[in-house]
């Protein structure tokens, strides 16, 4: 692969198409700029802050955006909230929209067969091949993302994190809480 | 089309395999794959359905067996020698046979920052929305040959409008070049059972993201 994607750029470059030069920065911004901690700042809001949280959940667009860590937010990123009683979960089915603002790019696992077939079926046991259990009287939401909307899950926010600064609690939002495959830390995992 | 993409609810695909630490990219070459992709997306040559419906239409053994940024180096290809941009012979060569086209941009270093978000898909509505949060709606039974963004499993399906989104780009026509064709947009959900059958945790709800020409009053 590595030398047909060679071929490739060389042929886009040379027909004028792209600039190597622009190349890039773009892997740069997604590796180093755009991921989870994003996600994780406006979750560790959200919890400290209860009218942040009730923008985050009004629109999830705007709200990032007031963070100050990216200039824009695609159109529609809606936040969902769990509760004792509901756990929410995202995927596409049908190829891999994501969050990317505020996630950064998927993981290999959400774009793979096994996740987009069995989340909207069997999401209890997508949970269980991540190690997470959940109290079997909580209800399960999934959100097939099959437009240009995009998902985030807002987690319980951890017992024991009185006090917390949002920094702090930042630390305990994974990005699979995010996505709903996963919970938040323990405070015991961060002390 | 009914193809091998549309996999919600598909068995035998095994366990999630969730790789620890996993780094944003794998290999060099998936960098520079996905850079090239962003970098000729900018340019305005294709639109995000288009390059979907181009993944979807890769053989079905080799979409099944082709990593993700495979995946989009194939649809890439195929979309650049559909439209003219860059032929397989080029390819081969590893070198501009022809002059390129002229076209409408073309990204630069400086212009990245402003363009690592994705664009708008909302436009004005041409008429008011049909549905509102609360209603009923079946799904309809389509099988069209071409890009769709309704799930096979979400076909013909009685469910509850949840939200309106706005009204956005419609994917089935701006895929096949007919047009952004704006519509309505809805959150719709359904009761597991609706969708599975009996065998189905009673308790689960599954939502799709549907554009109001999918669906009809319940």
């Amino acid at each position: 692969m590595q030398l047909r994607v060679r071929a490739l750029e060389t042929v886009l470059t040379e027909k004028g198409y792209i600039d190597p030069a622009a190349l890039d920065p773009i892997i740069e911004a997604y590796e180093t700029k755009i991921g989870p901690h994003i996600g994780a700042r406006a979750v560790a809001k959200a919890w400290s802050d209860p009218s942040f949280k009730r923008a985050l959940l009004d629109d999830a667009t705007k709200a990032v955006l007031t963070l100050g860590v990216v200039n824009r937010v695609g159109d529609h990123l809606i936040a969902v909230e769990n509760t004792p009683k509901l756990h929410n979960m995202i995927v596409c089915t049908l190829c891999s929209c994501y969050p990317w603002e505020v996630l950064g790019l998927p993981p290999v696992w959400y774009k793979s067969s096994p996740y987009r077939s069995r989340a909207v079926n069997d999401p209890r046991g997508v949970l269980a091949d991540f190690g997470v259990t959940l109290p079997a009287d909580t209800k399960i939401r999934v959100w097939d993302s099959t437009a240009e909307t995009r998902f985030i899950v807002l987690p319980m926010r951890p017992a024991g994190t009185e006090g917390w600064s949002e920094e702090k609690l930042a630390s305990l939002v994974t990005r699979d809480s995010m996505i709903g495959t996963g919970l938040p830390k323990a405070p015991s995992e961060v002390l | 089309m009914d193809g091998v993409h549309d996999m919600g609810g598909m068995h035998g695909f095994g366990k999630v395999e969730p790789e620890a630490n996993e780094p944003v990219f794998h290999s060099d070459w998936e960098r520079r794959l996905y850079a090239l992709y962003r970098a000729m997306s900018y340019t305005g040559v294709w639109t995000i359905d288009q390059s979907r419906f181009a993944r979807e239409r890769l053989p079905p053994d080799i979409y099944l067996a082709s990593s993700y940024y495979k995946k989009w180096e194939l649809g890439m290809e195929k979309q650049l020698a559909e439209t003219g941009l860059a032929g397989p012979d080029e390819l081969a060569a590893g070198h501009a046979l022809r002059p390129g086209k002229t076209l409408k941009r073309k990204l630069t270093a400086t212009e990245v920052p402003n363009t690592i978000t994705r664009g708008s898909s909302t436009r004005p509505a041409k008429a008011p929305a049909r549905f509102k949060p609360g209603d009923r709606v079946r799904t309809k039974n389509i099988h069209p040959a071409t890009h769709t963004r309704l799930p096979r499993y979400a076909r013909g399906r009685v469910g509850v409008v949840e939200a309106l989104r706005g009204c956005h780009v419609f994917p089935d026509t701006v895929a096949i070049g007919k047009g952004e064709d704006p519509q309505w947009l809805y959150t719709v959900r359904f009761e597991g059972r609706e969708l599975w059958g009996e065998s189905a945790e009673p308790s689960l709800q599954v939502s799709i993201e549907a554009f109001e020409p999918y669906l009809e009053p319940a």
